[in-house]
Formats: C-alpha cells, structure tokens, sequence
C-alpha cells in the first residue's frame, strides 16, 4: 500500500455506511499545475518526448519513449502485454511522473500540468474503463463532456449525433444500459464534446465483437479526417496499424520500432515478434 | 357508519401522524441518501445538523416573538427558517473546512469519513447543547389546527373526530415543495447534474472539468438546508430535544437503506414506509377494532403490539430484514 493510513480501511467493505462506488483512483503526477513554457522551433503538434518516469515514487516504467501526433493523423501505440503502452500514454496525459524529457502540445511545455489542466489545454482522454457516466443517459453525458464550455455547444452535440447516429436513438437512455460498442461511442462522443486538439483513446476496441471493432475504427478514421490529430492504444495490433498513419511499437517501456502503420506491418521483425507472422 | 367511524378514527391517529412523520424522516434521509452518493459515506452527524439547524432557528424565533413579529396563523418559525438554513450552511461548510477536507485530500476510505463523522456529531451535540441546553423547548405558535376534532364531528355527525394540525399540514406541503424543487436541480440544472457525475465517476468527472470542491460545497449546502427544514418540521410537530434529535439518526438511516442508499426516490418511499410500519406497530387498536368487529369480539385489552417506548426496534428490525432480504433496498441504490 502506500503507506498512508488514511487510506488503509482495514478490509471494512460495509456498504451499508460506506461508498466506494465510482470513487476516484486517479493518481495524477502534480496535484497543482506548474508553470507552462514556450517552446521555440519546430515539433509536432503533440509529442511525448524521451519521456522517463513511473507511477508515483516506484520504479521507472517508461525509458527514453517518445510518441508524436500530428494534425490528420493517426498514431497507434501497439506492443505485447506490460510493454507500457497505456503507461506511455498516460504519461503524455499527466498521469505518471515524468522524471526526464517532455510533453508538448502545440508549442507548449506541458510536462508541470495536471491532468485536468491538459484538458483544458485541449487533450481529449478516454480511458479505457469506466469511462462514461452509466447513471446518466447519453445526452447527460455528452453534456458532462462540454461542462468546461460557457458557450454553446448544440453544434458540437449535433455533430457527435451524426459521427454516431445510434446516440441520437438512445439520447434518453441511462448510458450504462447501452452495449459495449455503444458506450465506447458515447466515451468517444464525450471527449469530442470539449472540441478536444487532440484525441487520446486507450484502447477503444477492448471487450467489443470483431463487427463493432471494425465499425468502431471507421468512426474513428472520420473522426481524424476532420483534422483532429488522434493518438490511440491498441491490442488489435494488426487492425490498428492498418488504419495508423504512425505507429510505434512499445517494447518493456522502450521505443522499438516506429514508422508508418503500412512500414511496421511490412517489417519481417515487426511480424514475426507482434502480429504472429 | 360503524366502517366510516373506523376510518377516521385510523386517519386521525395513523394515517395523519404518519404521513406528517414519514414527510420529516423523507426529507431528512434525502440529505443522508445525498451524502452518501456524493461525498461516500454515512453523514453520522446528521441528525445532530439538524438539531444544530432547529435550534438556531428557534432562537432566531423567539427574537421575532420578543419582537412582536409573527406570521399571521402560522408559526413564526417559518420565518426564521431561512436564517436557520444560512447558519446551519454557515456550520457545515465550516466543518468541511476544518475536518473533512484534510481526509478528501487525503484520499482517505470512506470508513475513515463515517468516523470522522461520528467525532463531527459528538462536537454538534455538545455545541446545540451548551447553546440551548438538553431540555425540551416548545416554539411552535399560531393557530395549532387546520381542522380542529370537535369541529370536524360536528361537520359530519360522526362519533369519531379528525383532527389536522397546523404542523402537519405545513410538513406534508414543504415537502413536496422541497422533494419537486431538489429532483428539478439534480435532473435538469447544470450544478445539479455535476453532482450526479461526481457521483457517478469521480475521475471522469474531473476529466470532465468538474471542480470536485464546488460539488461537494453545493452538496454541504443542500444537505444543511434539507436537515434544518427537517429539524425545523420535526420540532414544530413535537417538540425539540437535543437527544430525540440524535435517535432520530436511526429511523433516518432506516429509511434511507430501506429505501436504498444513494436513490433520492428511495429516500421519501423509505421515510414513508419506516413512518407507517412505526406509528401502526405502535398504536393502540382497541378502539378501530370496536367498530369493526362484532360485539361480541371486541377486545378488552388495547391490543397496541408494541409500547411507543420501543418505536426504534421497529425500524431496526425494518433495517436488519431489509439488510437480510433486499440489500440493495427498494429502489435499487448503490449499496451492499
């Protein structure tokens, strides 16, 4: 445990006096946000860079690793299991203690942020479970999605509507009822709520048929025409190359291939170790 | 005739009594039922904050009663209520300032919070007692009935009177008023269904930029106005008692299991049903059975089941078979 002993419940489960449902497990990196930087030169528009660090005070999880999107793009982070692929995007989030390198988003150092901060700067996160509010129906949801907002965001809920036309049938219906592939739609369509800069996805495609996997990756492949840079986590690793403009294959928290999607799916290496042959 | 007599007779010291009762533990397991859902825990203190809210209210009744303002035929109390709410606002948020928010940044168990909030309850019941003192304190005033029983056998020609008083028909109106306006804000306004994010997915709610400190302020804020309103029925109905205050925690809690924790809708059905099973367990039902049973079977004792001194094992042994049977309560709440 951590060692605190507020948090230590000594194995009290009692839910008639206590609550733990939906309670928050995020342990971002900076409770308070520190000071963003300029950054002068050329870069891409996101770009986790030579980023070091792990969760709170343990080991180093990530080495060296570098991920970059740019507007219309794609990048898919692919590689076996505990290779640190949502580590590495989570680092870029604000999650994880980036002990060396950097995060910028569009000219600036972001690295010192919270999380909550690097929303309002423009990131767009879906998480990969619980990520949308099952009590409340689709349109609530949508709306919790443009709560940072002050103006008004009919437009956006409309184009939401059309990317996904079965959120507009069920706009009334508690989300938590809808299926799998629908609620990644409706996490999806919440994130776009913010006119996000940029889209994270961890791993949108878990726990959903093949059918849905593919409709889901069209959506997705909409989504990043409209120019919004995405930048994706998957374990469908050969689906997801197809349709990446870059991917980078994560490897024990290291960078070990990169390039385009077609570039990695044709290296013999690439196959031989990830998309079996 | 002999049904009809029955009837009022049930009405006039079951069905009234209940109804006014069941409308006070409603509004009062509300603000349990929201803590609970917000903030995670079981708000031990609450009966106290409501003992907290009853009493500033009182005081501040009787300076207008020394003032010479009343409110006509009904009790001056509901002129201080608003003021009552303000200080008892004024007192929570300060005890979430000093207490609760050093555990909320300490991420600490939801346990940690009940007990926390036990210690909370004892500093209340200490303070509303140093202030007022433990005794019994009458504040209701104005005309005592709506329909007064001499009146009402008068109007019909029945053996039998029915009387409603003031306090209960003011209870049974506010909260209606209270229940209709706190579903409008949770369903329909901004503030209201942040709160049920945060209640929901507290990450996801700030990933949403949800300000987590402003839901819980306006939680705070609700559940001091829903406790003093409660408090302040409660005493007009009866009487205020530091100590009945305090019991009171355990027909609230009951009703907000009963219901099920976390579901407002669960809330009211549970005060309700924890109102009724107590006041008919309790009551005395020698003379309905005279009507309605033969001559010849009407029974020599007072055939009550339980004496009114025990009323809390009614709702504890509500709240151990709702525990046993349905845990999750009527309404389906977050619980067990």
């Amino acid at each position: 445990m951590s060692g605190n002993p507020y948090q230590d419940d000594r194995g009290n489960k009692d839910a008639s006096i206590t609550n733990p449902h939906g309670a928050g497990t995020m342990q971002p990196a900076h409770r308070k946000s520190g000071p963003i930087k300029k950054v002068e030169g050329d870069s891409p528009f996101l770009i986790g860079d030579c980023m070091t660090g792990g969760y709170g005070k343990g080991p180093d999880i990530l080495h060296d690793c570098t991920i970059a999107v740019n507007p219309g793009e794609i990048a898919v982070i692919v590689g076996p299991n505990g290779a640190g692929k949502s580590t590495a995007m989570k680092a870029v989030f604000g999650m994880l203690n980036v002990r060396s390198g950097s995060v910028r988003l569009d000219g600036e150092d972001i690295t010192q942020l919270t999380p909550q901060d690097r929303v309002v700067k423009g990131m767009g996160f879906v998480p990969q479970t619980s990520n949308i509010f099952t009590s409340m129906t689709v349109e609530e949801n949508l709306e919790m999605g443009a709560f940072i907002r002050t103006d008004d965001f009919s437009d956006t809920m409309e184009q939401v509507y059309h990317l996904f036309p079965i959120l507009k049938e069920k706009r009334n219906q508690p989300a938590g009822e809808l299926s799998g592939g629908q609620r990644q739609q409706v996490a999806v369509g919440r994130a776009l709520m913010t006119q996000p800069k940029v889209l994270m996805l961890d791993e949108p495609t878990a726990g959903v048929s093949p059918i849905v996997m593919d409709e889901l990756f069209d959506r997705i492949i909409e989504v990043a025409r409209t120019g919004l840079p995405i930048l994706m986590v998957e374990q469908n690793a050969k689906q997801a190359l197809e349709i990446a403009d870059k991917g980078y294959v994560l490897v024990q928290g290291r960078n070990a291939y990169s390039g385009t999607g077609q570039e990695l799916l044709a290296d013999p290496e690439v196959r031989k170790s990830f998309l079996g042959g | 005739m002999e049904l009809l007599n029955a009837l009022v007779a049930f009405t006039n010291f079951v069905g009234v009594p209940a109804i006014a009762y069941g409308s006070q533990l409603a509004i009062g397991a509300l603000g349990v039922t929201l803590v609970y859902s917000v903030l995670r825990f079981s708000n031990f203190a609450h009966g106290d904050t409501m003992a907290f809210g009853t009493m500033v209210t009182i005081l501040f009744t009787w300076w207008f009663q020394s003032a010479g303002v009343s409110f006509g035929p009904l009790p001056t109390a509901l002129l201080a209520l608003p003021l009552g709410i303000a200080v008892t606002m004024l007192l929570v948020l300060i005890t979430d300032r000093t207490v609760y928010r050093f555990y909320r940044e300490q991420k600490a168990k939801p346990v940690v919070f009940v007990m926390v909030s036990l210690g909370v309850m004892f500093m209340m019941n200490g303070l509303v007692r140093f202030i007022i003192g433990p005794g019994d304190q009458r504040f209701s005033d104005g005309e005592r009935f709506i329909i007064k029983a001499r009146a009402f056998k008068q109007m019909t020609g029945l053996d039998e009177g029915l009387a409603i008083k003031t306090s209960q028909g003011i209870t049974v109106v506010t909260a209606i008023v209270v229940v209709a306006l706190l579903f409008w804000f949770l369903n329909k306004t901004r503030t209201g269904k942040s709160m049920r994010a945060y209640s929901d997915n507290e990450d996801l709610a700030l990933l949403s930029g949800i300000n987590p400190e402003r839901v819980v302020m306006y939680t705070w804020l609700i559940v001091a106005t829903l406790a003093t309103i409660a408090g302040v029925l409660y005493g007009l109905d009866k009487s205020f008692k530091p100590f009945t205050y305090f019991q009171l925690l355990l027909p609230i809690f009951a009703s907000a299991i009963v219901g099920g924790l976390g579901s407002p809708i669960g809330a009211i059905a549970g005060g309700f049903i924890i109102a009724f099973s107590e006041v008919t367990i309790t009551y005395a039902w020698k003379k309905v059975a005279t009507y309605v049973l033969p001559e010849s079977m009407a029974p020599d004792g007072l055939v009550q089941l339980l004496s009114t001194d025990y009323k809390f094992a009614v709702s504890f042994a509500i709240l151990i078979i709702v525990l046993l049977f349905k845990p999750t309560g009527i309404f389906k709440g977050k619980s067990v």
